[in-house]
Order: C-alpha cells, then sequence, then structure tokens
C-alpha cells in the first residue's frame, strides 16, 4: 500500500529504547488491596461522586457522572465497597490532592448488567452520549473527553479519519502491544467513529519502527475492513502528534486557532478506538488501561492496570533496580516525575519509566542562550523558540503572543537540542500560565467595571426619571385646571397630556422628553397588561373620588419635591394609577 | 527530591562542544597561514588567547558569575582566535592584546556577556584598532620575507626594530594603491600579471589561506554547526558587484574570485557572518544579511580608504539585525499560504 507521506518540519531523533518491553505479551495487574479512583480524569468538567462511603459497587457501576458536555463519566473498576469519597494525591506533577472513590475490591469481580448495544441502530447523539458515559477519552495521554470530537464540521466534509498508532515517545510500548494483541477491537472500534464523523478515509499513521504492529493491523485490516490504510511513518519525534501525524497522513496543517474538523480530519489513538468498541459491542466502559513498565526496571512490560491502582503497586510488577531514584509518567519528552508514587494509576497513565542518574541524567547547568537556532530548526510548529524564550524572560508576554506562543505543544524538541541546556518547555509553559492569569484578571476586572457602570447608569436614568416624574407632575397640575377631575378617562391618560404641556413648556427639550413620556408610557401600559389594577371596574362616583384624591396628592407632592429631595408620592404623581399596587422601587425592575 | 522537568532526554551538545568544532574548523586556515609566513601566527593566536582568558576571568569575577563554566565554554577562544587571524601577522603583542580586551572587555561583557553582544567582537576589535592604529594594521608582512622563528618572536615581542622592507600592502590594498597612482595607465590585468604579491588567482600565498577558511567552513555546514544562508549570500553580495563592475571595465576592477580569495572575505563569509550571537537568525533574515555584508565589504574596499571592509561591513549589518529579525519572521505551521 503505497501511500503519499508528507513531511513536517522539525523533529528529533532521541533514542527509542523500546525493544525492552515488548518482549512479553500484555500482563494482567492484580487487583489492589484498595483502589483510589479519582473522579477527575478527564480536560473538562470533573465529574460528581455519585456513591458514598458504604456503598457497594459493582464492576462497572457509574460512581462519577460527566459534569457537562466536555466531561466523561469514571466507574468502579472492580466489585468492592466503597470505604470513601475524599481527596488523594493525583497523577499530577503538583502532587496536590483530588478528590477519589476509594474501593475495597471484594475479589469476586462482579459486572454491572452489560448493555451492549449495536452502535448502526442508534442517534448518533446517542452514541456520543453512550462514549461519554462510558467514560471514552483520549488515551494517548490527553484524556481529552472522546465524544466531543466526533461531531462533523458542518460546512466542511470529513476527508480523513487519522487513528495514531505512531508511539513516537521513547521507551513507550502501550499502543505497540496493543495493536499487536487486539488489532481486531481496534478495527472495529475504527468503523464506529468513522460512521460517527462520515469520514471519506481512514488512515491508521504507525511509526516504521514497530513492524510487528503494522503486520498485525494490516492483518486485521485486510480481513474486517479492506478500505482502511495502514500507514508506515518515518520515525521521528514528535511524529505522534495529533497535529504532526495529520500532517503526514494528510499533508494538512492544523493551526492552534482552528479545529481539525475545519480542515475535515479527526486523529484519534488507537487505544481511545479499541476503549469505544468495548464501551459500545461489550458494554464495558473504561475500567483499565495498557500501562508501559520500563526503564530501570529488572522486567519491563505492559500491563493491563485497573485504573485507580496505587503507581507503588503497578511499579512493583516490574521489580526496579536499586539505583532508581525516580519515576515518570508518560514518555521521557513531555512526562512528569510523580512526586508520590501513592497516586493512583489513571486514564492518562500511558507509560511509568523508572528513572536512574545513569537514565537520565541531570541536565547540565543552564547558559545563556547564543541563538543559534538549533531549537527553530527542531521546531515541528516551525516557531522561533529563542525568540519566545527572550520575551518570556523579559515577562513580554504580549511578544510571546505574537510569536505564537500558544501554537507550542510542548514538545521538548527545542529543549533537547538546546546547546546552552535551556528548559525553554518550562519558560514557555511559565509565559503561558501567566498569559491566563493576566487574562482571568482582566475578565474579573471588566466584569466589576461593567457592574459598576451599570449601577452608575441606572442611578442617573433613576435621577432622570424622577426629574421628569417632578416635570411632569406639575404640568400635570397645569392641564387640571384645564380639565376638569370629572373626565375620569384622563385618569388614564395623564402621561400624554404631560407630554403636551412638556411641548409647550419648552421647544428646546420637547422631543426628548416626548420620547422619554412615550417609552414611560409603553411601560406603563405593559406594566398594567400583566399586574391587575383594583382601580379597574369601578363605578364613576368611586373614579372621581380617586381622581380627586390623586390631584390633591400630586398638589402636595409637587410643592414637596420643588427641592427635589423627597421620593415619596413621585410615582404617584407620574403613574396615579400604577402607583396603586405598584410601589415607587418596582420601577426598578423595568 | 530535585526539581526536575521534561526533556528527561537531552542531546548531547553544548556551547562547549559548538566553540571547539569551530575552533577546528579554523585550524586548515591557520595550517596554511603558517606555511605562508611562519610560526608567528601560532604566537600570535598564544598571546591572543591567553589576554582573551584573562579578561574573561576578570570581567567574570567583576560580574559574579561563574566562573569555570563560562571560561570553559570556548567562545572567548574563538573570538581570540578570529582576533589573532583579522591582524596582521608581524602586529606587535600589545597590538593583538589591545585587540582581544577591546573584543572581550567592551564589546561583549560591558554588554552582557555571553549571548548578549550585539555586534560581533572580533570585528569591533578590528576596527577599533583600524581606526586608531592605522599604520600597524596596514603592515602584513612582505611577500618572500623569511625570518626564523626567533625574529618574527623579537619582532611581535617589541624586542627587535620595525623595518618598513619587513612589512607590505596586502594583496587587496596593493592593487587598490597601484591603480589609484597609476590613474588610468596600469590597468588589472597587467598588475596581476607582473607583480609579485599576485598569485594564482588571488593574492600570493594568501589564496591557499582562504581556500583552508573555506575547507573549514563547508565542514562546519557539512556539521550543522552553521547553515548555509549567510556564507552563500555574503559571497553572492560580494562577488555581484564585483562581477558587473569587472564585466563593465575589467582594466580597472578585478575579477569577483580575486575579492572572494582575498581578505577576509572567506573568513568573514564562514567565520563572521554565521556569529548566531549577532547576525540575523531567520532563514530570509540569514540572506539579507550576508548578501548585504558582502555588498558593503566589496564598496568599502574597492572606493574607502580602508584595505579591506569585511569588518565595517558586518558591524553595519549587525545594527540593521533586529529589524531584520522582526520583518523576516517564517510563517509557523497550519498558518502557510495554501501551497
Amino acid at each position: 500500500m503505497l501511500a503519499q507521506l508528507f513531511r513536517f518540519k522539525g523533529g528529533v531523533k532521541p533514542q527509542t529504547n523500546k525493544a525492552i518491553s515488548v518482549q512479553q505479551p500484555i500482563g494482567q495487574a492484580p487487583l489492589p488491596a484498595r483502589l483510589f479512583v479519582p473522579l477527575h480524569q478527564s480536560i473538562g468538567g470533573a465529574p460528581n461522586p455519585l456513591v458514598q462511603a458504604g456503598d457497594t459497587v459493582r464492576k462497572g457501576q457509574l460512581i462519577g457522572g460527566a459534569d457537562a458536555w466536555v466531561s466523561a463519566a469514571v466507574h468502579a473498576p472492580t466489585s468492592g465497597r466503597v470505604l470513601a469519597v475524599e481527596p488523594h494525591v493525583a497523577a499530577h506533577p503538583s502532587g496536590l490532592p483530588t478528590l477519589c472513590v476509594v474501593i475495597e475490591p471484594d475479589g469476586r469481580d462482579e459486572w454491572i448488567e452489560r448493555r451492549p448495544v449495536d452502535h448502526r441502530s442508534l442517534a448518533p447523539e446517542r452514541v456520543r452520549e453512550l462514549l461519554r458515559d462510558a467514560g471514552v477519552v483520549g488515551l494517548g495521554g490527553a484524556a481529552f473527553p472522546s465524544h466531543a470530537k466526533l461531531t462533523p464540521a458542518r460546512a466542511v466534509a470529513m476527508e480523513h479519519l487519522v487513528i495514531n498508532g505512531a508511539e513516537c515517545e521513547p521507551f513507550m510500548t502501550c499502543d505497540d502491544v496493543l495493536m499487536r494483541e487486539r488489532a481486531d477491537e481496534i478495527v472495529r472500534g475504527i468503523a464506529i467513529f468513522r460512521e460517527l464523523l462520515s469520514a471519506r478515509e481512514v488512515l491508521i499513521g504507525i511509526e516504521d519502527n514497530k513492524p510487528a504492529a503494522i503486520a498485525a493491523m494490516q492483518e486485521a485490516v485486510l480481513r474486517l475492513a479492506p478500505d482502511y490504510r495502514v500507514v508506515a511513518v518515518p520515525t521521528l519525534y514528535p511524529a505522534g502528534g495529533a497535529k504532526q501525524l495529520i500532517r503526514v497522513l494528510t499533508g494538512k496543517e492544523v493551526p492552534a486557532s482552528r479545529r481539525s474538523t475545519e480542515l475535515g480530519v479527526q486523529c484519534f489513538n488507537v487505544a481511545t478506538v479499541y476503549t469505544a468498541y468495548r464501551a459500545l459491542t461489550h458494554g464495558e466502559p473504561v475500567l483499565s488501561r495498557i500501562v508501559t513498565l520500563t526503564g530501570n526496571v529488572e522486567q519491563p512490560r505492559n500491563w493491563e492496570v485497573s485504573l485507580g491502582t496505587p503507581m507503588r503497586e503497578v511499579v512493583a510488577l516490574a521489580r526496579p533496580r536499586a539505583d532508581s531514584s525516580s519515576f515518570l509518567m508518560g514518555g521521557p519528552m513531555m512526562g512528569f516525575e510523580i512526586p508520590d508514587l501513592d497516586a493512583p494509576v489513571v486514564k492518562a497513565t500511558n507509560c511509568i519509566i523508572a528513572g536512574s542518574p545513569g537514565l537520565f541524567p541531570p541536565p547540565p547547568p543552564e547558559m545563556p542562550c547564543i541563538r543559534c537556532g538549533a531549537c527553530a530548526e527542531v521546531c515541528p510548529h516551525e516557531l522561533q523558540p529563542f525568540e519566545l524564550y527572550w520575551f518570556a524572560r523579559a515577562r513580554n508576554f504580549g511578544k510571546t503572543q505574537e510569536y505564537y506562543i500558544f501554537d507550542c505543544i510542548e514538545c521538548g524538541c527545542c529543549s533537547y537540542v538546546c546547546p546552552s541546556h535551556i528548559p525553554l518547555v518550562q519558560y514557555f509553559r511559565f509565559a503561558k500560565s501567566e498569559i491566563w492569569a493576566r487574562e482571568r484578571e482582566k475578565q474579573a476586572a471588566d466584569a466589576a467595571k461593567e457592574r459598576f457602570e451599570l449601577r452608575n447608569a441606572r442611578a442617573e436614568r433613576e435621577q432622570a426619571e424622577k426629574a421628569e416624574r417632578l416635570a411632569r407632575a406639575a404640568s400635570a397640575r397645569t392641564s387640571e385646571k384645564k380639565a376638569p377631575p370629572e373626565a375620569a378617562p384622563a385618569a388614564d391618560h395623564p402621561p400624554a397630556a404631560a407630554g403636551e404641556a412638556a411641548t409647550t413648556a419648552s421647544e428646546a427639550e420637547a422631543a426628548k422628553k416626548a420620547a422619554i413620556a412615550a417609552a414611560i408610557e409603553r411601560a406603563r401600559l405593559q406594566r398594567e397588561s400583566a399586574q391587575p389594577r383594583n382601580t379597574e371596574r369601578l363605578s364613576a362616583g368611586q373614579q372621581r373620588e380617586i381622581a380627586a384624591v390623586e390631584a390633591r396628592r400630586a398638589a402636595r407632592s409637587t410643592a414637596d419635591t420643588t427641592a427635589m429631595s423627597a421620593t415619596t408620592g413621585t410615582a404617584a404623581t407620574t403613574d396615579p394609577a400604577g402607583a396603586a399596587v405598584a410601589p415607587a422601587g418596582s420601577q426598578r425592575d423595568e | 527530591m530535585s526539581w526536575s522537568t521534561p526533556p528527561y532526554l537531552l542531546a548531547e551538545v553544548s556551547v562547549r562542544r559548538v566553540m571547539l568544532q569551530v575552533l577546528l574548523a579554523l585550524l586548515p586556515g591557520i595550517a596554511a597561514y603558517v606555511w605562508l609566513i611562519g610560526p608567528a601566527i601560532i604566537l600570535q593566536l598564544t598571546i591572543a588567547t591567553l589576554a582573551a582568558l584573562l579578561a574573561e576571568a576578570l570581567l567574570l569575577r567583576l560580574r559574579g558569575r561563574p566562573l569555570l563554566l563560562f571560561l570553559t565554554d570556548g567562545s572567548a577562544i574563538v573570538t581570540a582566535w578570529l582576533v589573532a587571524l583579522a591582524f596582521p601577522p608581524l602586529s606587535p603583542w600589545w597590538l593583538t592584546v589591545v585587540g582581544v580586551l577591546f573584543a572581550i572587555v567592551v564589546a561583549k561583557h560591558l554588554y552582557g556577556g555571553l549571548g548578549q553582544n550585539p555586534f560581533n567582537p572580533a570585528m569591533i576589535a578590528f576596527a577599533a584598532c583600524i581606526v586608531s592604529f592605522p599604520a600597524l594594521m596596514s603592515q602584513w608582512p612582505a611577500l618572500g620575507l623569511r625570518l626564523s622563528v626567533v625574529e618574527q618572536f623579537e619582532i611581535i615581542a617589541g624586542l627587535a626594530p620595525r623595518v618598513d622592507a619587513m612589512t607590505g600592502a596586502t594583496p587587496l590594498d596593493a592593487l587598490k594603491t597601484a591603480l589609484k597612482l597609476g590613474d588610468g595607465v596600469v590597468d588589472v590585468p597587467t598588475l596581476l600579471a607582473t607583480q609579485e604579491v599576485f598569485g594564482n588567482f588571488a593574492g600570493r600565498g594568501w589564496e591557499w589561506v582562504s581556500a583552508g577558511y573555506l575547507l573549514g567552513g563547508l565542514w562546519l555546514w557539512q556539521r550543522r554547526i552553521i547553515t548555509w544562508q549567510a556564507p552563500l549570500a555574503f559571497v553572492c553580495g560580494l562577488s555581484l558587484p564585483a562581477t558587473v563592475l569587472w564585466a563593465w571595465n575589467p582594466q580597472q576592477f578585478a575579477d569577483p574570485l580575486f575579492h572572494l580569495f582575498s581578505g577576509g572575505s572567506l573568513l568573514g563569509a564562514f567565520f563572521i557572518v554565521t556569529d548566531p550571537v549577532s547576525g540575523s537568525t531567520t532563514f530570509r533574515g540569514k540572506l539579507i544579511f550576508g548578501f548585504f555584508a558582502g555588498a558593503i565589504a566589496y564598496v568599502i574596499r574597492v572606493f574607502g580608504g580602508y584595505p579591506d571592509g569585511v569588518a565595517f561591513a558586518v558591524l553595519l549589518m549587525n545594527l540593521c539585525v533586529p529589524l531584520i529579525d522582526m520583518y523576516t519572521q517564517p510563517p509557523i505551521f497550519g498558518m502557510k499560504k495554501p501551497e
């Protein structure tokens, strides 16, 4: 199968060190004494706990419901008893705690009732919901909820579905062994995604240093879906980055500012596709994942590990050597040092590497940048990392954005080749987080400013309205002298009269006042239509009485408020009928 | 637990390695130099290196920077060697020292040390000295001058009197002076054919020193220490006006090959305009920077008052680097015009 391949610029070729961990098939990791299942394992909203201490749960039972559209559910990895729902150290470089459901397995591993579905018989919308509720997220490491990526763009036809089996991080082999051992299920999973996206073509990209995986996938494709293309891509870090793989396979470049679907392409990891297949066709939510245990260990191997298993117990399976000084989660290029091995394995835990000073020597001392441009040469997004570094150091964050800091995928190629050993990625993360923090501050300040201005505007408006009412009250009094109070309907139309009076009173302000009066009248009519009035259906005598009372009150309050000090009675004068039921303050609601 | 950050793998590269390779790349040129005029240049390189390291150490001390780390990064030695190679080989020792001090103290550390200098330190040294000591900076060893190691040492150390007969003009200078004096009577082809100072295609002997620089430069390019844009653009910038004027009036203008292999052309092309700190960093920027450095060098050496123009040309272009870089930022991934 010959395919035209494209190149992405840059990239580096670190030692892959993959062979050591693929000597044995995937092992089934034993269940630990306690599982610490974090509720927040994906990008997006944190699921809320649906269980509490003392509950018994069964394998696959929902314990955390998806919180928003971009969020994914979390399930009990085995049957047992919930001991607590409490914060526990997270699989995160910060080592901060996160809310976990602590489960004591009962050893029976009893499933809930599994409901396999045929995705073809369901509406795509329903399938996406099922995937979300099965906790299907990107297992390449980003843990982005997959269902949220499965909506095609309306305007653009989906040309390519790219399946990512490149696995470019050194040491990592979890996708490799998955493809070798479970190719059929991956190919069946691809079919689901392809139908959801109505993708024209399926391209499965695998780095050419994994011939066994390529062969297994090709064999499965040939049997199950001969029109898919399995493509061996050159081994070049970061070829497994979604954007890089899309570039290599389709020639399309997805900038940070756009979604890949807008360019008619979408990309999923092989393990993600596999879990989607298990979720729909077998009704099994995501309860475990394959984790590569490698590095400075006696027995490097891939294990299928229940989510929530403390890393300490997982690491023990590989028997780390005595001089292991640190443990990385993820690959050596983009992973992080695990601050505490009590942290549980989560959906994003693709690899745990035992490190030693020999394997990952401490970086030599940082030197000044000599602008050699080696970083720019290897940047897969064709940025100028040394310029970004310069600006980030100078805290010139505006400039970092001009030089596209948010297109940086933090792949680490620049740091890898820097002869001055500058931790460039850290500078970029720093700049990004500062920019985000400032955005948040600015938004908060803007919101406060807006609130303040709105309040001022409201106060001004109320003041103007008050003045207007006073003016109208005064003119109402004059018009009363012209039109006797017996004219009962006049009580319903004082604003109109006031408008006329104003016109005669001042030519200059006439138009403005008329507009205001009209607006107030409209508002009044609106309110009248909404509110019952106790002055309706009164006898003519009663109405006359009311009108007389109002006229007196108006006269008095005008006298009172000539100094514009009191608010009492103003509402009554402007709107005598409404005032009978609505206090002056109610005007605020308009 | 030590604070550590990804990536945990680093390529085996360092500033020291880069500088060491630049020094290695200078060796072919130096070898030709020794063959041409004897070991005087080795002495000059030694003086320059010692002066540079001393100045570097002193300045690092004053600035409170880690001494060993920066002293061993090799950058001061590269600067020292470039100064020594740009200066006349029989210069008195103090002239070399003054040049090196100017490069290390003023051009480098006063601007903030390694990586911070806007101007090429070696070229600053050359410019400062040719302005301050024009006579000394124009005295190149006369051709056929065969001095013993001791005699060369004595001249450089100032123990022996400087005799005018020992020194002469560079081929570039000789040509310019002869053309000026001849005032239309003599022509270039005759001069090149008759005067002893001219060799096969440029200055006698000097052409091979230049060839040595070319060899070292190509090796640096092959090792990916330098990129091709600035050197090639420099060569083009120098050759283009040379070719045009030579084609227009071969009697008064030397051919481009002569210019390429004379003076500091190839040293400049591969070791000066490729300096990453003071040069342009973008693809198009390097082309612009190199081209104009070459063209200005030609204008100065042919029409200006100095025997060679590479130093001033490079310094002028150093001035323009921030502007050039700003306007030549390449489009990034996903933002290019459709192919």
